[in-house]
């Protein structure tokens, strides 16, 4: 009788794995109104740097330590790059540059330390542990304390600190914000660079389940249903929002795939999504007007 | 009235057009230190354009600004925060997700003198820094009797305590000249009676410049020691607001049926 909790768990469990991926995209969308397609080569890079120390002998440590110094150098060069050129212009345009900046990341950061599959090991051992009858990965259960924890964290340094009341100042009216004093082009810079710093976290623990190689950047496209389904401009909606697909897929694939031949897991997330876009496009905690001047 | 001070302000032979449309045609005019100035005209005159450029939105193709001295070819908007221009804009732009007092809080930004460090991890400066921004925005709001609502998200309180919360935002960092667009637009006489009130106040205790635009011309000739005048982007009248209603040129343009009310 422990099938129906079990996978349950284990569904919210990976989901956080989602939620994780998705909370960096919902970063840059507050903060320049952009779907920034190059989150998962960042993620990917990220990864790919840190394992690529690590494999020198590298500390892990000192290894987190200079990935996360490369990806505050990059958020910086993006902002002054790209970001400040194409201020003011439309959304789709910012769209096409993180297209393109997604391929210049992946491209630089495979020609330098290789496109093989590398093998991450964080050091946890992917051995069940048992509550009662219910068996439960310990991995996922570290992932998703790990998600938990970003996402509490990111919320209290958003709506408790002035530089969290200044970016959803610039969020919510870019031109307000600047005759106010607020500099916009800082915070961009320190968005994306606590975006960068999510993508690690989360190209760790992906990397530690699927080894570290190209794939690893797809897992983007598992990040659009939830941000559809949470919302685009909420932590917690994101958080919710790979809680639900992560549930849904798996007792989806659990109850309904024997009927359905099997297969359920990778479409049934965009099926979901699909019926949000109907119902409620905003997503859950989604503000309902997405629209920036 | 003539001051033997420097002008706060002084535009000089500014033109703006947009897509080969001139919205602003070799614009000449001084405000002076300590005066509400007033800009009038139609719509379409380029009056908000005008305060756009003033505050760095907009990049005008040629003249310059003087402001306090120093000649500006184009304002960013976040130097013309930091030399002490705030801004109000015609329609609302407060961020009506948050509180009240947050909202008045981002007001301050200019003044912030932390480091990412010492903000991100809340040290003791940032704390401290809090501390004192919060209690300067509640000694604002208390200024325009909005105590009651500071804890308040801004999007769900009344459109006429919104533009008070706006106006409050503009002057908490205690600028050296605000740009008002339309302060009193879409209130009642009552409401409107008030805020004018508070802007004559602003003026007068705390010697703010203050540029507005406003359609209502009879709070104008009562609350502005200078009216300028536009007009398809030129300038058609500057002076006094006692010499602004007997323009002819001002008459015909603008006032017209107005005209007969005011002199009642």
């Amino acid at each position: 009788m422990s099938m129906f909790p079990e996978t349950l768990i284990g569904g919210l469990l990976a989901g956080t794995m989602y939620s994780l991926v998705a909370i960096g995209f919902v970063l840059i969308y507050k903060a320049s109104g952009v779907f920034n397609y190059a989150q998962g080569s960042i993620l990917l890079f990220a990864a790919l740097t840190f394992v690529s120390l690590t494999d020198q002998g590298v500390p892990a440590l000192v290894a987190i330590a200079i990935t996360i110094a490369l990806l505050v150098l990059m958020a910086i060069a993006i902002e002054k790059l790209l970001l400040r050129p194409l201020t003011n212009r439309s959304p789709m345009t910012l769209f096409m540059a993180t297209l393109g900046l997604s391929y210049l990341v992946e491209a630089v950061a495979q020609g330098i330390m290789g496109s093989q599959v590398r093998a991450l090991d964080l050091g946890i051992d992917d051995l069940p542990v048992f509550v009662g009858d219910i068996m439960i990965s310990q991995f996922d259960l570290i992932a998703a304390g790990v998600a938990l924890a970003l996402g509490i964290g990111l919320s209290l340094l958003f709506n408790r600190t002035r530089i969290g009341i200044q970016l959803r100042g610039v969020a919510d009216d870019t031109r307000a914000a600047l005759s106010l004093g607020i500099d916009i082009n800082r915070i961009w810079q320190i968005v994306w660079a606590v975006a960068g710093i999510v993508g690690l976290v989360a190209g760790l623990l992906w990397g530690a389940r699927q080894g570290v190689q190209f794939s690893l950047s797809l897992v983007v496209l598992k990040a659009l249903p939830v941000l559809i389904i949470g919302g685009f401009t909420s932590i917690a909606g994101a958080i919710v929002g790979g809680l639900i697909v992560g549930a849904g897929e798996s007792l989806a694939e659990t109850y309904l795939g024997p009927f359905l031949g099997g297969g359920i897991t990778p479409w049934f997330a965009y099926a979901l999504a699909l019926v949000f876009l109907f119902v409620r496009p905003a997503g859950l905690f989604g503000e309902r007007q997405i629209e920036r001047v | 009235m003539t001051t033997p001070t420097p002008p706060a302000l002084e535009v000089k032979n500014v033109s703006l057009s947009f897509k080969g449309v001139k919205a602003i045609a070799d614009l000449s005019f001084q405000v002076e230190a300590r005066e509400i100035c007033a800009l009038i005209g139609p719509n379409g005159a380029g009056k908000s354009s005008l305060l756009n450029i003033l505050n760095g939105v907009y990049v005008p193709d040629s003249g310059e600004i003087i402001f306090e001295g120093e000649h500006f070819r184009r304002m960013e908007p976040l130097e013309a925060a930091r030399r002490g221009i705030g801004r109000g804009f015609q329609n609302n732009a407060l961020f009506s997700g948050m509180s009240v007092v947050d909202n008045v809080i981002t007001g301050l930004s200019r003044h912030s003198r932390l480091t990412l460090v010492e903000e991100m991890f809340r040290l003791p400066r940032a704390r401290h820094e809090e501390r004192r921004f919060r209690e300067r925005a509640h000694e604002v709001l208390h200024l325009f009797g909005l105590d009651r609502h500071a804890a308040t998200i801004v999007g769900t309180l009344p459109y006429g305590v919104q533009k008070k919360v706006e106006l409050a935002r503009a002057i908490v960092a205690e600028p050296r000249m605000v740009l008002l667009d339309e302060p009193l637009a879409g209130m009642n006489a009552a409401e409107k009676q008030e805020i004018a009130a508070v802007i004559a106040r602003l003026n007068r205790e705390l010697h703010l410049t203050i540029v507005l635009i406003e359609h209502d011309i009879g709070i104008v000739l009562e609350l502005a020691h200078h009216v300028v005048v536009l007009d398809y982007g030129r300038k058609l009248a500057d002076g006094p607001p006692e010499t602004i209603r007997d323009n002819p040129d001002v008459i015909a343009a603008y006032l017209g049926t107005e005209r007969a009310e005011i002199a009642a």
